[in-house]
């Protein structure tokens, strides 16, 4: 357990090079963050600056060259495929530009999935599925199928399966990059009401809207955060 | 569907191998044992019928085989030729001397054995090539001798019946008589002479002690057991085998390439779904196990397809190879086992599971950030 005061994500001096054919691609460059628990923060920053880089070692699916990662107290840096897929499954919830959806599941059993890999008993499974479309106002879409969906409702039961096992740490990576300007509106008052509900959001994007409803902007360019 | 049709050819045809390689030698065995005779005594060095030799001493042999209390019933077999004049044609047809209380030869199928001495019976074809009715007299002449143009015996005969002749081919002309019949027209040279014994073993004896027997008793003979008979058949089909365990091996081989070339595919395709399901939180393990069960199914369907298929083509060959002049009509080369079935479904079973490994590995194997970054820009 972790003390409530402690940030939630701590950043100290990190760094994530590339080998890019010959050349060397130093994405991140001594990054520093703290992110406070029940935060909102968004990242900004021109194309190839490490936005999304930065989410990745957030996000635990990636590792830095150097520096130090902790996420809910936890170092995160150097842990075993083992231990950051469990970590992921535990704390930490991702949605998608391209929501990403299981086609053959329908919505409930989308959101469901990772509900199952942390062994949730199936009729628990099936409710906190239920409680959580309910809650992205989809309940009458849970028999659905992604292809019987639209974009925004895609999105929303991505966000719904993002919050399956109660994650510490709910990221997002240019989350309204696919849809268009009334269901992106939809998706930014969605991650509004998360964050006054409590959750701890990252979000990465090109979207103002998006940008200028969190709490703090983080902006970013050539690799190094340029003002926080 | 195209891979799984492509799965079900190649099972279809591995199924057909396994029904071919084991299919002939099953069939000839269940053909030899249909009747219950257990050892054949064939002419020194032939097998039944292979050559026009036959055995001397047919009273001497029999009073030899009965003194072994393991020997139930023993059945000599006079084969030959007969000639019957039908119009200005004279039809050949083979014929069996025999004695109907122990026969093995045929299955009767209408009107009177062989009881009396000038009783025919014929199979339906040649019934229908001489437009004969049972009762009808037929002039039958046998050993004809070219030089002289003349044969060692004729006799009127009455045909009394229809059978069915168990080791003879479809579209061959036969007919049955008593043996002291054949060996009347056949003239001395063919008197107390056999083509074969057939020997019925005492239930619970070993067909091989007394195979050996014999051999040590009647040294002029050659003693074939069921056994012995399966392992010159297997000799003279090892080609056979070959081909169908090469043919098998190929079309496994094709069905496994197929399967792993059709889910890699799919997990290229899909690498964005596997990274943001590893991103989620879902192990390696699930997915390897995702990727394995989806090569496994389509293995699977594939196979079930395949089998209906393989039956439907089997079906097919074998009445066209089963028309092969010469072969008995009970003779299948491609013969259903449920033994046959299971194992090519199990062949297909591994090989779908070995099929999903390598795909597995790479699914497991996703970078996922680099993965989810190559999505992003595609």
């Amino acid at each position: 357990m972790i003390a409530d005061v402690a940030p939630i994500v701590s950043l100290r001096e990190v760094r994530r090079d590339y080998a890019l054919g010959a050349e060397r691609v130093h994405a991140l460059q001594g990054i520093s963050l703290d992110v406070e628990r029940s935060d909102y923060v968004a990242i900004v920053g021109p194309s190839g600056c490490g936005k999304s880089t930065l989410l990745n070692l957030i996000g635990v699916i990636d590792q830095p060259t150097s520096g130090a990662v902790t996420i809910a107290g936890k170092r995160v840096d150097a842990m075993s495929d083992r231990e950051a897929t469990s970590f992921r499954l535990h704390n930490i919830g991702f949605v998608f530009q391209r929501f990403y959806l299981m086609p053959i599941l329908s919505a409930l059993e989308n959101v469901a999935l990772p509900m199952a890999e942390a062994r949730v008993p199936a009729d628990e499974r099936k409710s906190r599925a239920a409680e959580l479309l309910a809650y992205v106002g989809l309940s009458s879409r849970e028999r659905h199928r992604p292809s019987e969906l639209s974009g925004g409702e895609q999105q929303r039961v991505a966000i719904a399966r993002a919050l399956a096992n109660h994650p510490t740490l709910l990221l997002a990576d240019e989350p309204t990059g696919e849809l268009d300007a009334r269901t992106g509106a939809e998706i930014i008052s969605l991650f509004q009401r998360l964050n006054s509900d409590g959750t701890t959001i990252v979000v990465v994007t090109h979207d103002e809207d998006l940008a200028n409803a969190a709490r703090h902007k983080v902006h970013m360019r050539d690799g190094r955060i340029a003002d926080a | 569907m195209l891979a799984v049709l492509g799965v079900a050819v190649a099972a279809a045809m591995l199924l057909d191998m396994v029904m071919l390689s084991t299919g002939m030698r099953e069939s000839f065995r269940s053909l030899l044992l249909s009747q219950g005779f257990d050892i054949r005594l064939a002419p020194k060095g032939t097998l039944p019928f292979d050559t026009d030799a036959t055995i001397p001493g047919v009273s001497a042999i029999t009073s030899v085989l009965r003194t072994n209390p393991d020997i139930r019933e023993i059945s000599p077999v006079l084969g030959g030729s007969i000639h019957i004049p039908v119009g200005a044609l004279d039809l050949s047809a083979s014929v069996l001397g025999i004695d109907p209380a122990v026969q093995g030869d045929y299955e009767f199928l209408s009107g009177r054995d062989v009881t009396t001495p000038d009783a025919i019976v014929a199979n339906d074809y040649l019934v229908q090539k001489l437009g004969a009715r049972f009762g009808d007299t037929l002039d039958v002449a046998a050993g004809y001798d070219p030089q002289t143009r003349t044969y060692s015996g004729q006799r009127k005969l009455v045909l009394t019946g229809k059978v069915r002749f168990i080791y003879g081919a479809t579209e061959q002309p036969a007919a049955a008589v008593r043996r002291e019949t054949l060996e009347a027209l056949g003239g001395g040279a063919r008197r107390d002479r056999a083509s074969l014994f057939m020997v019925r073993v005492r239930k619970g004896a070993n067909p091989d002690s007394v195979r050996n027997w014999i051999a040590t008793e009647i040294p002029n003979v050659s003693a074939i057991s069921v056994a012995t008979a399966i392992a010159q058949v297997d000799q003279r089909l090892s080609y056979f085998r070959q081909l169908a365990f090469i043919l098998g091996a190929v079309s496994l081989f094709v069905g496994f390439l197929l399967v792993t070339t059709l889910v890699t595919v799919s997990v290229n395709e899909r690498a964005g779904e596997i990274a943001v399901m590893r991103a989620i939180g879902v192990s390696r393990a699930h997915v390897v196990q995702q990727i394995v069960v989806e090569g496994l199914a389509t293995t699977f369907i594939g196979a079930v397809l395949g089998l209906g298929l393989g039956l439907l083509t089997a079906r097919y060959l074998n009445s066209i190879l089963s028309a092969f002049p010469g072969l008995p009509m009970a003779i299948d080369f491609f013969l259903f086992q449920p033994r046959a079935a299971w194992s090519a479904l199990g062949l297909l079973i591994v090989s779908g599971i070995a099929a999903g490994i390598y795909p597995a590995w790479r699914a497991a194997s996703l970078p996922i950030a680099e993965s989810l970054r190559r999505e992003a820009i595609a």
